[in-house]
């Protein structure tokens, strides 16, 4: 049994003053080895409540994960998180950031060194290794915590909008450096972002929650992933599935958003 | 009288040079905020004007030296100073059978300390005779004009004029080398001109400070050497901080992390806060004395606190992010205590231990004020029993450059060890 399933998830958050709030209703998913699923949906969907729960930062009111065949109880160093921003320790430097995990295993530096070095090279920071983390800009910062996830070796890779404070530019590099990781370290990947172009380049299926409940809302298979690991992503997007595609899933989350607006707007 | 004098000299000195600076001096600034055109009200633009820094320096010593008669400035700078010398004045005696008869009184007026002989004077004519004295500059002496008058007080002799001025008793007369007040019963006082001048005992002038210091650093203060003094209190200072820290530090890592320490101490901590530790002195002396153990208690429970509350947000000001990620690469608690939350907090721990470190400074003065047999604060409080203002004054000084000087350090350790504050 190699791989993730979530199974029946649900998730609702009981708040002090009485009221509740159904994050996640019955939300089944099951990713093989290797797979990498893009997450979208509108803002308050559940996709970062889901992604906990996958962490094991959360533990959900129903359901459960299980991973590789046995089930997900907390936080395990089988399944790297990358974070929108911020989670990088600025009290160490590069290399030692990206040195965390095995450290924490107790190896040796003859034991993770050649590996973290192989990283920041892949990575393109390997003249910044014993640089302070505030001395970096957004985009090397994302690729050191990047790499400090590989360097971890985990099984699943969970991203929360890792390149969402980034300029389109700097955006456009890390997605290929994405898509190249992925394909040469053969992870499985999920990915949460709120850009659709995002989505559908580096998702080799592509999941759009709807919210309130959030709920699974519709899922694709893509081809673009695989085109875009050999081709340049501004190719990709001539594709003219690609706009096809573009155009009918903002069309539909564009929907539910006006639907949520609506909705909020008569509860007021 | 002389205090609004000073405020309105520090005031000219204030505008004056202020406009001679602006006018006179060109300050370019060679940055780009030299062409800024909006600078009032954008804080980023007022840079501390160094020029101003070094004039509010020398001007407090000016002031300071010219109104003490310093010999350190050129006497043109000292505001007057009190008559010294040869101060006369005549006087008009009535006796009873209607006679009057003028006298001079000669009066050396002598710097404090001094004890000199009145000066030679010749008897005069008539039944009046003059009279010869010595005052002290700043102090005043009562003249028995009567006692060496043909006529006494037996015979009416009553004194009806200073210099041509009709005087009574409970009147006076001022003339050029000072004031003459009539006592109730009618004797002459006689008061030398003060001038604007400070006396030493209330203001010493900067060279008696320096020589104080000198002298104390040389030969000591109440059987210990000035290094003693001031190691002594320092030494409190360090021990009651590191004990402080000592505690407090782990307590607040433990109110950051677990309800029921959060719970158990929060109480207690919210409660001592707002104790100032000078509230405490009174306390530690009924329980410990006044020996080194209480003074480093109390300095401890004056740490205790400020150190507990800095550990306890420094835990709770860590990204939630951070553990996270470190939880997911594997590190176990006790590695995310030391790995992440302890590095996190270090910057408010270092903030903690600077405002510690000042109320540590502040409290141990104040503790030696009240008793203590060694220290800065002693040494001020016996000085001031004495009147030795410029003990007083060398010790206020020293202190302040101690209290400075511990808070340039702990600013410097704070940049080299904690280089990531702020930069989260
Ligand atoms: N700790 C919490 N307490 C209460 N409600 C929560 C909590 N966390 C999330 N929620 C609720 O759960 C729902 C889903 O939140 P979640 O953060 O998962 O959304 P999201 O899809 O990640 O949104 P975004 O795209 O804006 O990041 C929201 O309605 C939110 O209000
Ligand atoms: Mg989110």
């Amino acid at each position: 049994m190699s791989g993730l399933s979530i199974e029946h998830l649900s998730m609702r958050f009981d708040l002090p003053n009485g009221s509740s709030v159904q994050a996640l209703q019955d939300v089944n998913l099951s990713l093989a080895q290797g797979e990498l699923l893009s997450v979208l949906g509108p803002s308050g969907c559940g996709k970062t409540t889901l992604l906990n729960i996958v962490a094991g930062f959360l533990a959900p009111t129903e359901g459960q994960i299980v991973l590789n065949g046995h089930k997900v109880t907390g936080p395990d160093a089988e399944r790297g998180m990358v974070f929108q921003q911020g989670a990088l320790f600025e009290w160490m430097s590069v290399r030692e950031n990206v040195s965390f995990g095995p450290r924490m295993k107790g190896q040796k530096e003859s034991q993770y060194g050649a590996n973290v070095d192989h990283l920041l090279e892949i990575v393109g920071l390997k003249d910044f290794k014993e640089k302070a983390i505030y001395e970096l800009s957004g985009g090397m910062q994302q690729r050191v915590a990047l790499a400090r996830c590989l360097a971890n070796d985990p099984d699943v890779i969970l991203m929360d909008e890792p390149l969402g404070a980034l300029d389109a530019l700097t955006r456009e590099k890390m997605q290929s450096l994405v898509l190249k990781l992925w394909k040469e370290t053969g992870k499985t990947i999920i990915l949460i972002t709120h850009s659709v172009e995002e989505a559908l380049l580096l998702g080799e299926r592509l999941l759009v929650m709807a919210p309130r409940p959030g709920r699974i809302h519709k899922e694709y298979a893509l081809p673009f992933a695989d085109l875009g690991v050999n081709a340049d992503l501004r190719e990709v997007k001539k594709h003219p599935e690609f706009a096809q595609r573009r155009e009918e899933i903002l069309g539909m989350i564009w929907d539910m958003e006006e639907e949520i607006m609506g909705r909020s707007e008569a509860d007021a | 009288m002389t205090g609004l004098l000073i405020l309105a000299a520090y005031v000219a000195i204030f505008v004056a040079s202020f406009l001679i600076v602006k006018y006179a001096v060109k300050t370019a600034r060679r940055d780009f905020t030299s062409l800024k055109t909006v600078t009032f009200g954008d804080e980023s633009a007022v840079k501390s004007n160094r020029i101003a820094s070094v004039v509010s320096i020398l001007t407090i010593f000016l002031i300071w030296a010219s109104f003490t008669g310093s010999a350190w400035v050129p006497s043109f700078l000292h505001v007057p100073g009190p008559f010294q010398g040869i101060a006369t004045f005549d006087y008009t005696a009535e006796a009873d059978d209607g006679t009057t008869d003028d006298a001079t009184v000669t009066v050396l007026v002598h710097p404090v300390g001094e004890d000199p002989e009145p000066p030679q004077v010749a008897p005069g004519e008539g039944w009046a005779k003059n009279d010869s004295d010595v005052v002290a500059s700043w102090r005043s002496g009562l003249i028995r004009v009567d006692q060496n008058d043909e006529k006494s007080r037996d015979e009416g002799h009553r004194v009806i004029a200073v210099n041509g001025e009709p005087i009574a008793p409970g009147g006076e007369v001022i003339t050029e080398y000072g004031r003459v007040g009539m006592s109730p019963k009618g004797t002459l006082n006689f008061e030398p001109a003060k001038g604007l001048q400070m006396e030493s005992i209330w203001l010493p002038p900067p060279e008696a400070v320096v020589a104080r210091v000198v002298e104390i650093a040389r030969d000591g203060y109440r059987d210990s050497t000035l290094w003693e003094h001031l190691g002594y209190s320092l030494f409190r200072v360090i021990a009651g901080f590191l004990f402080g820290a000592l505690v407090g530090i782990p307590l607040g890592y433990a109110m950051g992390l677990s309800d029921w320490f959060r719970g158990w101490f929060d109480p207690i901590v919210e409660f001592m806060r707002p104790v100032p530790p000078l509230a405490l002195i009174p306390l530690v002396i009924i329980w410990a004395g006044i020996g080194e153990t209480g003074k480093i208690i109390l300095l401890f429970l004056a740490a205790l606190w400020i150190m507990a509350i800095a550990a306890r947000s420094g835990v709770s000001g860590v990204r939630i992010s951070k553990v996270h990620a470190a939880y997911s690469l594997g590190a176990s608690k006790w590695q995310i205590l030391r790995h992440v939350i302890i590095p996190n907090s270090l910057p408010d721990i270092f903030t903690g231990a600077r405002v510690a470190m000042g109320v540590c400074w502040g409290t141990v003065v104040a503790a030696e004020l009240v008793a203590a047999e060694k220290g800065a604060g002693m040494m001020i409080m016996v000085a001031s029993k004495f009147q030795l203002t410029d003990i007083v004054l060398m010790g206020i000084i020293l202190i302040g450059i101690i209290g400075f000087g511990i808070d340039m350090l702990m600013r410097w350790a704070e940049r080299v060890l904690v280089p990531w504050k702020g930069k989260g």
